[in-house]
């Protein structure tokens, strides 16, 4: 565990400069008050679920979707408080199940903008069949997936994406099983948006949920999210000042994948990434892979940048691919069918098949 | 059979014999074709408009190995010009296509009953598998002495009408169950255009498949007009029933049609969530054909997704409904209990069958009557209503979603396999004549929070104590919901021990009011007397049945039909005491009578099976003579 770096003093998002965040939204329109509930927020101080309530808070009046017609739609755990402190339509639903209720809502309803807060024990591991079968099937949803690695709201115990040998209440002696790689989870569940980002950083965090938001198509956002109080620092080589470059690269559509402030490279060689140095004159920018999102293979790559030490963790939109969401495809389907044998009529429906009459007196 | 005339048939030169009722039972392999073969002469007996009532009763198997008793399938039934409540204790005619179907039947035929074998079926392989050893039962004296005993060569003959058709032996032998029932047909003077249309309905694509059944169905037809096995061909004439237009109806039907009804009277879109189980399926393919009602199916990864959506979708102003059986209903306790503290309308239909766990799952039972109940964890009271019949299965669908809207509740409505696969005639309701419910969405907000005009979740209506229902998508009416204790009327997230207490009191109370839109009980038979029979669910003709028939022994007896079993008619207290002993046949170990002991503190008697298979009128008699003569 990488207790060894410094603890933010203030909840994340707190004492952000005003250049880390989108332009201030005009003053006719709906404001991030507009958007927070009168509900006193009950995290922990410095949680990382602050600077993601407040990016998201931020972020809302920018989206141009009326407040009435956005639905926040959770599970349980610390995060999934989050619809209550959302000034929409929300619900807090069981354990594990906010994909399936999304997903009735969003097929019956869907002209509504609906986001889903997950956590990393709600969504991957009570909740893991819903969460890969609302990646399937595509609905047009939002899905944030707080990952602390911990679980939080039952006091500390390991949860399926924290590392091997995690010693925690219920692992004294440290956790056996790999940890789930969320990115290639949601990958190889065909969804269509792929992204991972994390708490720490405001704009970049911001600009993922926007292309999140504009994506048609189900969206997988991971979030790495600091729990200070049962897995303090667990991503803090990605997300402190003095760590963040180099175990960091920020990949973009179009782009070479370069970090350390372009000191450092991904290269492909062959299926194999590798981290090169741009500043010993062996390698230069051209050596390094382009990141393409359209390219399933190379976000299969690039999410399976995870375990490897001498290689950067990869943030980014990993993904993106189109095709025709569930909710369309079952309006259609209706409307089809409605096409061909004409809108359905009750009383013809009560008599079909083969009917016969009994007169009175009989 | 109970004769009453008997005339020649000017046709077939042979004795015509009047019924005034019958019960015939087809019998074979899980791969015979034998529901197909019952549902089709459900049908034709219908259109001869006999009152009926079926039993299809088949393994959990689907093709369980050829000729084994486990993989008899059977289709049972009774039909008559005089009033049907039950399938028939008692089997008049068996159908049977192999040694295992008669083994496995035979003790259901009445004494001097006919039985029909494919003679072709008893081979000696085919009588080891059954379990007969080297003895043929065909060759029993004491078979062929207390059954009339008719043996066909159905696959010979079936064969030999299609051997110039090019069709492989398969093929063939697949449409032997076509010649059983021509021949059933016939000897009962049924139509046989019924059977033919569907045929050429069913094999629009493959001529040469649906003119081999067809031409199969009416050789079996012609023999029994020409064999000389066959001297007597009976007659059952129409029932009186109630004047109206008629149809045959399987209880799933009629409660996907009740479903769609309530969808279009209360002007909400059907939104039916589900995950394929036994013996609930149907309702999904029946409720999946209606896309031009607007209906949305929506086939879950599993039971907790399908009452998920369900609820996501009432949430949005659908009608969320969804169905299962009992193992379903356990993986849905968790959610009923969501929509419970989210005073969401929510409708679960449970079809039960035999538990518990997998259990017996193409049997039926009723033993998931204490788990809808009080299967959920903490205070969760939700209304449960139950149908009686195939056809009441629409009047208890539609009734199911008035509720649960009327009131803001999930609603539970017990079926069971039984009601759910069986057919009877159907005297189709008037699409003019059901109550519509439309419903008023919150439009404004209903009070004031902090000083400001503000929407209240959970400000309630005085009568009903439900709560109001804000689509998402309504302007200023913004709210939150969930499984958490709810601050009365704000709605917000609640610790407080005493608001805790007046939730859990106002949500058993908005339970208890259901009965404000109950109809008054109807008692059948004897107003008092000797015995009353309570009962709920499938089991209405079976007790309807026995009580006509106490009532002929001169014994005063009289039924009550539970729609409601959560909460308890408001009138059903004064009803018990004008008896001298109530009997509560249930199939199950004794669960309604706990509920009715525990409300009304007097001596119930339970009378309980779990066999799978429904009651027997005269179970039920019985059980009420022995408590008349000993109790």
């Amino acid at each position: 565990m990488a207790n060894q770096t410094r603890k933010p003093r203030l909840p994340p998002g707190f004492k952000a400069k005003r250049h880390n965040l989108p332009p201030r939204p005009k003053k006719s329109g709906p404001t991030r008050k507009d958007f927070a509930s009168d509900q006193d927020v009950r995290w922990c101080p410095g949680c990382g679920d602050y600077a993601i309530l407040a990016a998201v808070q931020r972020l809302m009046p920018s989206l141009g979707v009326p407040r009435e017609n956005t639905v926040f739609i959770s599970g349980i755990g610390c995060s999934s408080r989050f619809p209550y402190y959302m000034n929409t339509y929300g619900m807090h639903t069981i354990h594990g199940r906010a994909p399936a209720i999304a997903t009735g809502l969003k097929a019956s309803r869907s002209e509504l903008d609906v986001w889903i807060v997950t956590g990393d024990g709600d969504a991957l591991s009570i909740g893991g069949n819903h969460l890969i079968h609302i990646l399937r099937r595509n609905l047009d949803v939002q899905i944030l997936l707080f990952n602390n690695q911990i679980y939080g709201l039952t006091k500390g115990q390991f949860s399926p994406t924290s590392e091997v040998g995690k010693v925690t209440k219920s692992t004294p002696f440290g956790s056996l099983a790999q940890p789930f790689n969320p990115i290639s989870l949601a990958l190889g569940a065909s969804s269509t948006f792929v992204a991972r980002t994390m708490d720490r950083d405001t704009r970049h965090l911001t600009q993922v949920l926007k292309r999140a938001h504009a994506h048609k198509g189900v969206s997988m956002v991971e979030i790495y999210q600091n729990c200070n109080i049962y897995n303090d620092g667990a991503f803090f080589s990605f997300t402190e000042k003095q760590t963040k470059a180099n175990n960091c690269v920020f990949i973009e559509h179009g782009k070479p994948m370069v970090y350390n402030n372009g000191r450092k490279a991904v290269r492909l060689d062959g299926f194999r990434p590798t981290a090169i140095d741009l500043t010993n004159g062996h390698w230069s920018i051209d050596d390094a892979a382009v990141y393409d999102e359209t390219s399933i293979e190379l976000a299969s790559i690039a999410s399976r940048m995870f375990d490897q030490p001498d290689l950067p963790r990869p943030f980014g939109v990993f993904y993106q691919t189109t095709y025709p969401t569930y909710e369309d495809r079952l309006q259609a389907q209706i409307a089809e069918v409605t096409r061909k044998r004409g809108v359905g009529d009750l009383a013809k429906l009560l008599k079909a098949g083969d009917t016969w009459r009994i007169k009175t007196n009989a | 059979m109970s004769q009453e005339s008997a005339t020649a048939s000017p046709v077939t030169q042979k004795e015509v014999r009047t019924l005034e009722e019958a019960t015939i039972l087809f019998a074979g392999d899980s791969g015979d074709g034998m529901q197909l073969t019952g549902s089709q002469f459900t049908l034709a007996t219908a259109l001869a408009q006999n009152d009926l009532a079926t039993l299809p009763d088949f393994p959990a198997e689907i093709r369980a190995p050829a000729g084994t008793t486990y993989g008899v399938s059977g289709f049972q039934l009774h039909f008559g010009s005089v009033n049907i409540q039950t399938p028939g204790d008692e089997v008049d005619l068996l159908v049977a296509m192999n040694p295992a179907a008669l083994k496995v039947n035979l003790h259901r035929v009445k004494r001097g009953g006919a039985i029909m074998v494919n003679s072709n079926a008893f081979t000696r392989h085919n009588l080891k598998l059954a379990g007969y050893g080297p003895n043929n039962p065909l060759q029993d004296p004491i078979v062929k002495k207390e059954y009339q005993l008719f043996e066909v060569e159905l696959s010979k003959m079936t064969r030999e009408a299609l051997k110039d058709r090019g069709l492989d032996r398969r093929v063939m032998d697949r449409s032997k169950n076509m010649f059983a029932l021509g021949l059933a047909l016939w000897l009962y003077s049924r139509p046989m255009r019924p059977a033919m249309e569907w045929l050429s309905q069913k094999f629009a694509k493959r001529p040469s498949i649906r003119d081999a059944n067809i031409h199969v169905l009416k050789k079996g037809y012609h023999f029994g007009e020409t064999t000389e096995d066959f001297i007597v061909q009976y007659e059952v004439h129409p029932a009186t029933l109630a004047p109206g237009l008629y149809r045959a109806i399987r209880g799933a039907q009629s409660l996907a049609l009740g479903l769609v009804a309530a969808s279009s009277k209360s002007e909400l879109p059907l939104f039916y969530g589900s995950y394929p189980i036994t013996p609930a399926s149907e309702l999904l393919h029946e409720l999946s054909r209606y896309k031009n009602f607007g209906v949305m199916t929506f086939q879950a990864e599993d039971e907790i997704a399908a009452i998920g959506a369900a609820i996501g979708a009432s949430f949005g102003g659908s009608l969320g409904v969804c169905a299962t059986s009992g193992p379903g209903l356990a993986l849905k306790s968790e959610a009923i209990g969501l929509g419970v503290m989210a005073e969401l309308p929510l409708v679960v239909v449970n079809v039960q069958r035999g538990g518990p766990s997998t259990g017996l799952p193409t049997k039926t039972e009723q033993s998931d009557l204490l788990q809808a109940m009080y299967g959920r964890n903490g205070e969760a009271p939700v209304p449960i209503l139950s149908a009686s019949t195939p056809g009441d299965c629409f009047f208890a669908a539609y009734e199911a979603c008035r509720v649960a809207v009327h009131y803001m509740t999930p609603v539970i409505l017990l079926a069971d396999g039984y009601v759910v696969n069986g057919s009877e005639p159907w005297l189709v309701p008037d699409e003019n004549m059901l109550a519509s419910f439309p419903v008023h969405f919150a439009t404004a907000p209903n009070g004031n929070h902090n000083g400001k005009s503000a929407f209240l979740p959970y400000v309630r209506d005085s009568a009903t104590l439900a709560r109001p229902w804000a689509k998402p998508g309504t302007k200023g009416l913004e709210h939150r919901i969930g499984g958490l204790e709810k601050q009365e009327d704000t709605g917000t997230v609640s610790y407080d021990p005493i608001n805790h207490q007046r939730m859990t009191n106002l949500r058993a109370e908005k339970v208890d009011r259901v009965v404000q839109v109950m109809d008054p009980l109807v008692v059948n038979g004897d107003k008092e007397g000797a015995v009353l029979i309570v009962g709920w669910g499938s089991t209405e003709g079976a007790i309807k049945e026995a009580v006509l028939r106490l009532r002929h022994r001169d014994i005063r007896a009289g039924s009550i039909h539970l729609r409601y079993v959560n909460p308890l008619p408001a009138d059903l207290g004064a009803i018990l005491p004008h008896y001298d002993h109530i009997l509560v046949p249930e199939l199950n170990m004794g669960q309604l009578v706990r509920l009715l002991r525990d409300k009304f503190l007097l001596p119930f008697v339970p009378l309980t099976k779990v066999q799978g298979q429904p009651f027997k009128a005269s179970e039920i008699m019985d059980a009420a003579s022995t408590l008349l003569n000993h109790g």
